[in-house]
């Protein structure tokens, strides 16, 4: 008997600069539940992709019960009984469950015995897994639990013997997410095969069999999950690579310069975001904010710089409080000297398709020296572009060069460049080196903590714990929206990594 | 997605690109022709003497061409805040309003010149405040801008009516037009400019009007390159997020955009209006608006490319009049066939031949190392 349901062998993908996957061999048995795990960027979600389809590898093998198969799209997933539940779901809000399950696979052009032969089909899913949901409920009056429930149903209707499931707990509840545990179980029971990718090693330890270990690209390692620990895994996702340990001097911290109080942030669904976080950055130190992506840091970021609407809390800048619960502009907060490094430089740091010397002055725009007259001074503004080019090493050294054709790194120097240049009092960085080549990375935290021994207030945000680690005086790790812990540079990785995955703190209290 | 496309240099991006989607619109127009049994080949020698052939011909091309570099430019700078304004139509005939308005009021008392001025501001006024409603209705409520400046060009149309019919027309008159202005509302002509290149005008619509939308051209290539109000249009219209990063408010930049964008449009009613027929009809738009956005798609929103367009689609409308009158089979409808053909082509069908000129272009190039230039990024 073949006992890999799903075999990889050498798997290799590159996006751009992006190495995503690089020589990936995965055996996931038969009849099992496999967790990936991995940070965010690790690669997880893509090898997954390239398993259900959505892309194809650049090289390596794929074999499905032992067969060596070739997947060019979902359709061909589907036909050798994989299914897919993605992290958003993808379902027709205004369909019913039992539409929306039927939906590509009606069969025959008249829905009305597609349906009726659905629905004896579906009560037969449900009794056998435990997967009740109303059929004739629409799906956007269901909970987020449910959907998910329809999304698993719509796998099985499929044919589906070996499922994936992408961070499937991260819009639930814990009730809800112990529940589909309950259903993972099940399904186990009736020999089907269960991919469970997530961040989470709570959860891995709770319910799967074996557990494998992504990052940076790379399978790191496969292990029993009865014969790991948390703090194996943990250590294993963060990595042990050598430290990119910056010479810095101590930290000399002045006045507070930036001030945030009792910050709460929801996101458009009205989920909270950012759940009460206190904490002060002083001049001269660096606030590292640790945690795993999603838990809060990408909205906390956005509202102190004034992008986002907070619901209550304030923040203050050199002693003068900000409203960011009304209209905070940017620009106001740019002119009093903060400069914001975002996360997402490709859709906010950068206009892609603008030349070089365009993106220097983003944000910073609308100052007299780039002016003349009623035009915009373009020689100001290409010579300020050059010297920032040759002070940070840009490359290449084209400052009329369309933004898109600069690498990962040099956009990200063009970012820093523009940000550090106009002198402010806080500089906030989000992500600074992700995506980043490895020179580029050393030239970015050395200039960090220039920033710092100049007498500014950075606060820095990564998932990078190495980063973190190196970077920070003082490092807060948040997890679910708040800030669990504060402990100083020289903590260890096992203890952040504990509490970044929210085992101690609020998480352990349970 | 791995194929290895090599960028375009900058003259197969912006000439040829354009120039084989016109070909490929003329020759499916071609067919079509042939369909109806004529030849194309002489259908095509006859548009081009009717437009270019003689003086006369040409200054009425120009007399086209000017209007479509108002309604393209006005297309144009909302493109870049990556807004489809559809509603140049409607506000270039309520743009006409205001140049009625003014030359009704002072054709009487200031000389041409000076009443010029004021046109020009009641045509940018007028138009401008027709594309505001939608443009707040899109920036406050997010009503999309495509629907609602659509509508607002039936709006116009029937408003227009009801003034001319109501309102304008003189209590003696039989038809829905305004009284005929006085030489203090009529532009001068510029058939003397063509006079002086060695061609002979009789009599011709071209007028001064045509130097203006030259003027308006480039000064939309300053707007829109050169100040930062430029600046955060194309910024927004590239990407919402890093406007919003940067402090560029979305609600104002929006208005502001389709505010130039109308008064552009509302601009295109100087031509017909005080230029040629010195009195406010019904219908003087005749397309022209919609005509724009052919015209800022070929010409890919950049003034130096909007002008040679605005002048092959005059060509297309003069040379078409005469196709008509040679060759009865054919009607006025056909340059309507080619001008839907050129926006499929140049429009909506921008990247059909994108592809295999970049697998060509790639193909031709044995890059030698180091000149390489990456593409998209990660």
């Amino acid at each position: 008997m073949v006992d890999a349901a799903i075999e990889l062998s050498g798997i290799d993908k590159s996006f751009g600069t992006v190495h995503a996957n690089r020589d990936i061999s995965l055996k996931i048995p038969a009849g099992t539940i496999h967790g990936i795990v991995g940070e965010n960027g690790a690669g997880k979600s893509t090898l997954m992709s390239i398993l259900y389809g959505f892309y194809q590898a650049d090289r390596g093998d794929i074999f499905v019960n032992g067969k060596h198969t070739v997947i060019e799209t979902p359709s061909d997933a589907i036909a050798r009984g994989i299914g897919m539940v993605h992290q958003h779901f993808m379902l027709v809000h205004n369909f019913t469950v039992l539409e929306n399950i039927i939906l590509g696979a009606e069969g025959e052009p008249l829905l009305k015995t597609s349906i009726a032969k659905a629905r004896s089909e579906l009560q037969r899913l449900e009794r056998e897994y435990g997967l009740e949901v109303n059929p004739d409920a629409v799906i956007e009056d269901l909970p987020v639990g449910l959907q998910q429930r329809v999304e698993i149903l719509k796998a099985l209707y499929r044919g589906a013997e070996i499922l994936i499931l992408d961070e499937p707990t991260g819009v639930l509840t814990p009730a809800e997410a112990d529940h589909l545990f309950r259903i993972f179980r099940q399904l186990k029971e009736e020999g089907k095969t269960v991919v469970l990718i997530t961040h989470k090693l709570r959860e891995i330890m709770a319910v799967t069999d074996n557990v494998s270990v992504m990052r940076q690209g790379e399978m790191v390692a496969t292990r029993k999950t009865n014969e790991t620990t948390v703090e194996e895994l943990a250590e294993l996702m963060v990595g042990r690579r050598v430290l990119l340990r910056v010479e810095k001097g101590v930290a000399s911290p002045g006045p507070v310069v930036l001030s945030v109080k009792n910050l709460t942030v929801e996101d458009a669904r009205g989920i909270t975001m950012v759940d009460d976080v206190s904490f002060d950055v002083r001049a001269g130190e660096i606030i590292g904010i640790a945690g795993i992506a999603g838990n809060g840091q990408s909205e906390l970021l956005e509202t102190i710089t004034g992008i986002r609407r907070a619901v209550s809390g304030s923040v203050s800048l050199d002693g003068v409080p900000i409203d960011l619960t009304g209209e905070a502009d940017p620009a106001d907060l740019r002119n009093r000297g903060m400069a914001h490094v975002p996360e997402d430089r490709h859709h906010m740091g950068l206009v892609l398709p603008f030349e070089e010397n365009e993106n220097a002055i983003l944000g910073y725009h609308r100052h007299d020296r780039y002016r003349k007259g009623a035009l915009l001074d373009i020689d100001a503004i290409r010579d300020d572009a050059r010297e920032k080019i040759e002070k940070y090493d840009i490359r290449p050294a084209n400052c009329r060069l369309k933004t898109a054709n600069f690498s990962g790194g040099n956009q990200q120097k063009i970012v820093l460049s523009r940000e550090m240049e106009q002198d402010p009092k806080v500089l906030v960085v989000g992500q600074p080196t992700r995506g980043v080549d490895v020179g580029a990375i050393e030239f970015i935290h050395r200039q960090l903590i220039e920033m710092r021994d100049r007498g500014k207030a950075v606060l820095l945000v990564s998932v990078e714990l190495d980063e973190i680690r190196s970077l920070s005086d003082r490092i807060l790790v948040m997890f679910a929206g708040r800030i669990v812990g504060e402990r100083g540079p020289d903590a260890g990785e096992g203890e952040l990594g504990l509490l970044m995955a929210g085992i101690e703190g609020k998480e352990a209290a349970e | 997605m791995s194929a290895p496309y090599a960028k375009l240099p900058a003259w197969a991006d912006y000439g040829l690109i354009p120039f084989i989607n016109l070909l490929a619109a003329f020759l499916v127009a071609g067919l079509v022709v042939l369909l109806i049994g004529e030849n194309p080949l002489r259908a095509a020698a006859i548009i081009m003497d009717g437009a270019l052939g003689y003086g006369q011909g040409v200054a009425y091309t120009l007399y086209y061409a000017t209007s479509f570099i108002f309604t393209g430019l006005a297309v144009a700078v909302a493109f870049h805040c990556s807004l489809f304004n559809i509603g140049g139509e409607g506000q270039a005939y309520v743009g006409g309003l205001g140049v009625a308005l003014a030359c009704l009021a002072f054709d009487s008392i200031l000389p041409w010149w000076l009443t010029f001025p004021i046109a020009i501001a009641g045509a940018a006024l007028f138009g401008a405040a027709w594309a505001f409603i939608p443009a707040y209705l899109q920036a406050r409520r997010g009503s999309h801008i495509v629907i609602t400046t659509i509508m607002f060009n039936f709006i116009a149309a029937s408003l227009m009516v009801y003034l001319l019919v109501n309102v304008l027309k003189p209590a003696t008159s039989q038809t829905p037009q305004t009284r005929t202005f006085l030489e203090g509302g009529q532009l001068p002509k510029l058939n003397w400019l063509l006079e002086a290149v060695g061609l002979s005008v009789r009599s011709s619509p071209f007028n001064l009007s045509f130097l203006l939308a030259l003027l308006a051209a480039f000064l939309v290539w300053v707007l829109i390159w050169r100040t930062r109000l430029g600046y955060e249009i194309r910024m927004r219209g590239h990407s919402a997020r890093a406007a919003r990063y940067a402090g560029v408010s979305e609600t104002r930049i929006i208005i502001i955009a389709m505010l130039v964008s109308g008064a552009l449009a509302g601009m295109m009613a100087l031509n017909p209006v005080m230029g040629d027929q010195n009195r406010l009809q019904i219908d003087f738009v005749t397309g022209a608006g919609f005509v724009g956005i052919a015209v800022a798609l070929m010409g890919r929103s950049h003034p130096a490319g909007i002008v040679p367009a605005a002048i092959l689609f005059g060509i297309l409308y003069q040379g078409g009049a005469e196709l008509a009158f040679e060759m009865p089979g054919i009607s006025r409808d056909m340059i309507v066939i080619i001008q839907g053909l050129v926006i499929l082509f140049a429009g909506a069908l921008e990247h059909m031949f994108r592809p295999r000129l970049q697998t060509l272009f790639a193909a031709i190039r044995r890059h030698p190392a180091g000149a390489e230039v990456r593409q998209g990024g990660a």
